[in-house]
């Protein structure tokens, strides 16, 4: 379990990390707080000769909001996430998704950054960002760009950043005062990856649903937002066949593999079934 | 690959060393620094056995690269014992309540538990298992585990209380 040798690199800039990138190509990877990476240079499945740590890149770390906008840097651990107070009030899914990954040694160093942007499918805050309809900041040697968390997402493991760009910042619409939100997660024990997952955002007035979004994690490729399911919500009063048919249009764009977590099917069915629970709690805590 | 010149602060002494970047932490203090206090489990960041204090935070030190923690203060095992060289009130709490049996688990749960009750110095049992859920136990079933971090809690406690 000894990692290949690299060059070790601390750039104490954003400038100074593209530099770095920009010189050593597909031989260099950013480090944020490891806790892929690292497994994966472990199992030599990832043999980066250049290691570039983002750690004393001070800029990369913090919550705040920003003209209606509630912005996390990239560097912010799922610890400081689970623990913020602004995140608490206003976009409570983001530290109750927190506080299902892992254990809290990894929370410590686990980085939202890093969950995001190295697409792998079983990670947690992905969906999260689809259904909130944040957007990733990616910084290269042209400037600075965003990407919508629901366009990121190409295939396990590869996504929309490119090899010279660091994924800086996260920006999220904040949340209307009042919604609903839930992230109903099974996993067949603490530190693992869903079985299937879902995360869902409501508005409700009068006992309507005004607005609806519904994403999925760890029953494909990517993460999965599942807007033809989200619309079967709005205009309803999230009766019983509204939400049968959220369910079964969520479970529809589902493509699960079979592996350890179960078969294709039952994955599908449990994907289902947080879609179901994930709207039952959402409309529970709208208002 | 060349190796590089390490400076850390470990359990209160400057302590430095050569080691090639890739070396992970565990092997450093283990090899390097004789500290052996730190179990290599699982290597996977799985079971805890590793468990080391670092800048403040519990981390699991076969994850961590040995440059990352280049200037870093790192806490084992061998530096939670009081000052004077009697035992920690956690030390004693697992002793006392039977919070280990083989042991091999014992110093990551130690460490893991200074921790969590410096952020927490009053958890419910909810809240040491939750704040525990990184560290495996194969004996003792976690329920003397539990017991003793109560235990070092009120202790911890009392003593606080006492002193003001």
């Amino acid at each position: 379990m000894i990692p290949g040798s690299f060059e070790y690199h601390r750039p104490e800039s954003v400038d100074g990390a593209i530099a770095l990138l920009n010189e050593h190509g597909d031989e260099a990877r950013l480090l944020a707080g490891g806790h892929s990476l690292i497994p994966m240079m472990k199992l030599r499945m990832a043999v980066p000769s250049h290691i570039v740590d983002l750690q004393a890149i001070d800029s990369l770390h913090g919550i705040s909001e920003e003209g209606g906008e509630l912005v996390i840097g990239a560097l912010t651990t799922q610890h400081e996430v689970l623990t913020s107070d602004l995140l608490a009030a206003k976009c409570p899914i983001i530290p109750e998704a927190a506080a299902l990954i892992a254990d809290p040694q990894v929370r410590y160093c686990g980085t939202i950054g890093g969950n995001v942007a190295n697409g792998d499918p079983g990670n947690d805050m992905p969906a999260i960002m689809q259904a909130l309809g944040a957007r990733f900041r990616a910084v290269g040697p042209n400037g600075s760009r965003d990407i919508a968390a629901r366009d990121y997402y190409e295939a396990a493991y590869f996504t929309e950043l490119e090899e010279n760009e660091v994924l800086t910042q996260i920006r999220i619409p904040t949340p209307a005062v009042g919604h609903g939100s839930a992230y109903e997660k099974q996993k067949r024990k603490i530190g693992d990856y869903a079985t299937a997952a879902a995360a869902v955002i409501l508005t409700v007035e009068s006992g309507r649903c005004i607005s609806a979004s519904i994403a999925l994690t760890n029953v494909a490729s990517t993460p999965l937002y599942a807007e033809a399911a989200a619309g079967a919500l709005v205009g309803t009063d999230l009766g019983a066949d509204a939400v049968d048919t959220a369910v079964r249009l969520a479970e529809e764009i589902t493509e699960p593999t079979s592996d350890g977590r179960g078969p294709a099917d039952f994955r599908t069915h449990v994907a289902g079934i947080m879609v179901r629970r994930a709207i039952a709690r959402a409309q529970k805590n709208a208002g | 690959m060349s190796k590089m010149h390490v400076k850390m602060n470990v359990n209160g002494a400057e302590v430095e060393g050569l080691a090639e970047p890739r070396t992970l932490l565990i092997h450093f203090l283990r090899e390097q620094l004789s500290l052996t206090g730190p179990h290599i489990g699982c290597e996977t960041s799985h079971c805890g056995a590793c468990t080391v204090d670092l800048n403040g935070k519990s981390v699991k030190s076969c994850t961590v690269f040995v440059a990352q923690s280049n200037g870093a203060e790192v806490t084992t095992i061998e530096g939670i014992a009081n000052a004077d060289g009697t035992l920690h009130a956690l030390q004693e709490a697992f002793r006392e309540h039977h919070g280990l049996q083989c042991g091999f688990c014992t110093p990551g749960m130690i460490t893991r538990a200074y921790r969590l009750l410096q952020e927490n110095p009053n958890p419910s049992e909810e809240e040491i298992r939750y704040g525990i859920s990184g560290n495996l136990c194969r004996c003792t079933g976690y329920q003397n585990i539990v017991k003793a971090i109560q235990a070092a809690s009120d202790e911890l406690n009392a003593s606080k209380e006492a002193a003001q």
